[in-house]
């Protein structure tokens, strides 16, 4: 008899997997051959259970913010599955989020905590790491001042993780040495809504895909980096006609899968926005009782610069111009004109601006890295917003412009918390009003809480190279792969001049040169909330334990805190830490403005929608019509601004900080790859996703490949002014670069592509240009 | 004993071909895209040896440009 039941558990189990195995091709081909269709009844037998017990959460990788289902049998977590029940994915994942989870059995799996000792690293209890960690922070601010710590955060942190960092570091120490990645991805975005909007993050929401009848996609590979969304729009091609422009620098599979593609030279990107906006005005297609009621014009400073020299600083001017200086100032950017320099033609320079000009067609425009990465990466945002102002396609289903995340929580963590330097989980260190509101919340002095921002990343890390910071403590970000010129800042932090802290899930390049390395819990090892691109803030409870003495990050910074002496700031229990903080942490978003959903909410369904009011998700800010924060008798209001009023700005074209020369003659742009989640440490642990594609390559176009004798797999030296990298050659593969631009994903620890690339950032968001700098390549 | 499924690509007009040729094969059942030239292949074999002679006949199959692992599983089996 039990051995009857044994066989049935067994061929129960047996078929199950089966069915998952399935169940992950289907996936894999839906999100590598957007719009593929199975037999329906395929699709109904793909597993619904075994044995299984499904607990709701969030996806780990990218800024899309899927639902997941994870199944958990004897504590371990076995399976994952797209949550059918959450409006974003409704049941798709990509290959990463199908095989998040594998990743936490890897055998280097950092379990204890490790001390360095006479060179060696030394397995340590949590609690002697953490005595260590603590004693140390408060011994380097007696001897060389509050600003000589500093904390490195994550736009993969969870809220509470950012939430009480940016309390240790700013209400509690007193000093704004607090960053994060998110200034690598997204801060070119946040300076864009911040100067256009005042108020930052996108204000439409995913839903714009079943109503536009245009995507334009600017520099975004969404078929890999945003797979779930492409499927969705790619779902309202196939079922509506709806049609998608890709405009980039390289052919890539969503060019490929596209209704058209247009090909820019790099940078160029500005000047074919001014073009479009141009032709909308000179053939009368302004929307004008929208921008007159709506908008206001001013211009900045010019000739900006590009922060490659350390302790660079930029304030920008804003001064008021109207729309007639505007519309001469437009005149540099004729079709003609444009077209002789970006590589694109009169003719398609019209096509995109006809689309947006034509009143009758939804138009949304999404973009990430292409635009935000990027030395006027603000401009850039200001320029795709003054597009959608001009023609009043904005804040309405299917209508608008729509800044993509990477991360899954840069918009929750990094942006609404506030873990940039100058930020506060409400405002800015800088407003008066804003420290008050911290210094009540936190029941700390509002004078301890600096008024001065000081390190954005790249500075952060140039600091730590000058000897200026001399202890850093970086949380669930590995910075010597993801920095820009990383051949500067791994020596760097190697100096004696900087004690390292490292908290992370696996060994990396990071935590090769820590003097501790903490053991982090991974995502479902722990309890947390994400905020995703479209200002959906989910929960998800505590999945599975931890390995060892894997502890929360959340929880290591309060022991850290506590034992610095502010433990009465920080009062939470272990047991239920995050639903406290989140409590607390709501209070700072109170009002119809920017409202958080209560945690009892966010249990129960797939995540909501700030604003959040009175028990309803907001899904597209500013309008009247579904906004509750705007003035009862306007359309429109752009709230942010004290007159409600958005900014159309006059933005030049500037060139790139580098460009190719005869001594560096190509372009060297640098991305992802839909296998991998950003520097590999967890998806490079997954076998699956690491056959997939086992290493970095250098992607070339066809022609130059030929001129330079170049086959695919030969090695080739990439080098710069700044390093070099070898890899080996892709010819005709996965993308196509333009002629004279070569492109190499970072994800490679193995190929740090990051020892080439220029620490060259936009001077008003601080954030680098990974897109272009110059390069030569060799047969190594 | 090993279960996988893969990703497998067609020469051009040869999805038919394919799936007929991946039919005769025990052990691996096949599922053919609607609309684009792709077909799923899981294989559920007994030990590590037998997969691998599976996906060595699969991979002389001449109607196949590309064959690509998806996921593997390594599950009991009831014997």
């Amino acid at each position: 008899m039990q051995t009857t039941l044994s066989n049935s558990v067994l061929n129960s189990r047996r078929s199950f997997l089966k069915k998952m195995a399935t169940a992950a091709a289907m996936t894999a081909a839906a999100t590598m051959f957007p719009g593929i269709m199975f037999a329906e009844e395929q699709e109904k037998n793909l597993p619904k259970g075994g044995n299984l017990d499904w607990k709701k959460g969030p996806c780990r990788f990218c800024g899309v913010g899927c639902g997941i289902l994870v199944g958990v049998e004897n504590g371990k977590a076995v399976a994952v599955k797209g949550d059918p029940n959450s409006s974003v994915n409704k049941g798709l994942l990509c290959v990463k989020g199908y095989h998040q989870t594998m990743c936490i059995q890897s055998s280097d799996r950092l379990t204890h905590a490790l001390v360095k000792k006479n060179g060696k690293y030394v397995k340590t209890p949590i609690n002697e790491a953490l005595d260590l960690v603590a004693s140390k922070m408060k011994s380097t601010i007696e001897e060389h001042g509050k600003d000589s710590v500093a904390m490195y955060t994550s736009g993969q942190s969870t809220i509470p993780e950012g939430y009480v960092a940016s309390k240790l570091m700013k209400g509690a120490i007193g000093t704004n040495n607090l960053d994060c990645n998110a200034r690598l991805c997204m801060a070119s975005a946040v300076a864009g809504f911040l100067t256009t909007f005042g108020a930052d993050e996108p204000m439409g929401c995913y839903e714009d895909i079943d109503y536009a009848d245009y995507f334009i996609t600017w520099g975004n590979n969404m078929a890999e980096m945003h797979p779930v969304l492409f499927s969705r729009m790619l779902e309202q091609k196939n079922r509506r006609g709806a049609k998608i422009i890709d405009f980039a620098t390289r052919t890539t599979r969503s060019s490929t899968a596209s209704d058209k593609s247009i090909l820019f030279e790099p940078q160029t990107d500005l000047a074919v926005a001014n073009a479009i906006c141009y032709e909308i005005i000179n053939n009368g297609w302004v929307n004008n009782s929208f921008v007159e009621k709506h908008c206001n014009f001013s211009k900045g400073l010019t000739n900006i610069g590009y922060g490659t020299e350390d302790k660079f600083s930029f304030t920008d001017k804003p001064e008021k111009i109207d729309f007639e200086s505007f519309k001469k100032f437009l005149e540099d950017y004729t079709p003609e004109k444009v077209a002789k320099y970006s590589r694109v033609s009169v003719k398609d320079i019209k096509y995109l601006a006809n689309i947006y000009g034509d009143p009758n067609k939804k138009v949304v425009s999404y973009w990430c890295m292409g635009m935000n990465q990027h030395t006027r990466g603000t401009w850039m945002n200001n320029l795709m917003y003054n597009i959608h102002l001009l023609t009043g396609k904005i804040s309405q289903p299917g209508n608008g412009p729509f800044s993509l995340t990477g991360q899954p929580s840069a918009c929750g963590t990094a942006r609404e918390v506030g873990t940039f330097t100058h930020k506060l989980p409400k405002g800015v260190v800088m407003n008066p009003a804003h420290r008050e509101l911290a210094a009540k919340i936190w029941k700390v002095p509002v004078e301890r809480i600096p008024s001065k921002p000081t390190y954005h990343a790249t500075e952060m890390f140039r600091a730590v190279d000058r000897g200026d910071i001399k202890f850093i403590w970086t949380q669930v970000v590995n910075p010597l792969v993801s920095l820009p010129k990383t051949s500067r800042f791994r020596p760097g932090m190697e100096k004696e001049s900087c004690f390292v802290v490292v908290s992370d899930v696996f060994p990396t390049p990071t935590s090769d040169v820590a003097d501790v390395i903490l053991p982090a819990s991974w995502h479902i090892e722990k309890s947390g909330l994400y905020g995703n691109s479209e200002r959906r803030t989910q929960h998800w409870d505590k999945m599975v334990e931890g390995p060892g003495e894997t502890t929360p990050d959340a929880w290591m910074t309060i022991e850290v805190a506590k034992r610095m002496g502010y433990g009465d700031l920080f009062p939470y229990s272990e047991d239920n830490h995050v639903e406290e903080i989140y409590n607390e942490y709501r209070q700072f978003h109170e009002g119809k403005k920017h409202g958080m959903a209560p945690l009892e909410v966010l249990k129960k369904e797939s995540g909501a929608i700030w604003p959040y009011v009175d028990g309803k998700s907001t899904q597209w800010r500013f309008n009247s019509k579904y906004d509750p924060a705007c003035k009862e008798d306007t359309d429109f209001d752009f709230y942010g601004k004290p007159d409600g009023k958005a900014v159309i700005w006059q933005r030049p074209y500037e060139p790139a900080a580098e460009s190719p020369d005869n001594e560096y003659p190509f372009w060297l742009n640098t991305g992802r790859v839909i296998e991998h989640w950003h520097t590999g440490s967890m998806t490079r642990r997954i076998p699956v996703l690491h056959k997939a594609m086992p290493h970095a390559y250098v992607e070339f176009h066809p022609e130059d490949a030929k001129a330079l004798g170049i086959r695919n797999g030969v090695n080739i030296k990439v080098s710069s002014r700044r390093g070099s990298c070898v890899l080996p050659a892709s010819i005709n593969e996965r993308g196509l670069p333009t002629k004279g631009q070569v492109f190499v994903p970072f994800f490679d620890e193995n190929m740090l592509i990051n020892d080439v690339t220029l620490d060259a950032f936009c001077p008003i968001s601080k954030e680098p240009d990974y897109k272009k700098c110059a390069v030569k390549v060799e047969k190594a | 004993m090993p279960i996988k499924s893969y990703l497998a690509h067609p020469h051009d007009g040869k999805k038919e071909v394919l799936i007929q040729a991946i039919s005769q094969l025990s052990n691996c059942d096949v599922i053919p895209a609607e609309n684009k030239d792709l077909l799923i292949i899981v294989t559920d074999t007994n030990d590590k040896i037998e997969d691998e002679q599976l996906k060595e006949k699969l991979e002389a199959i001449e109607s196949l440009k590309l064959l690509a692992m998806v996921s593997g599983f390594d599950a009991p089996k009831n014997n």
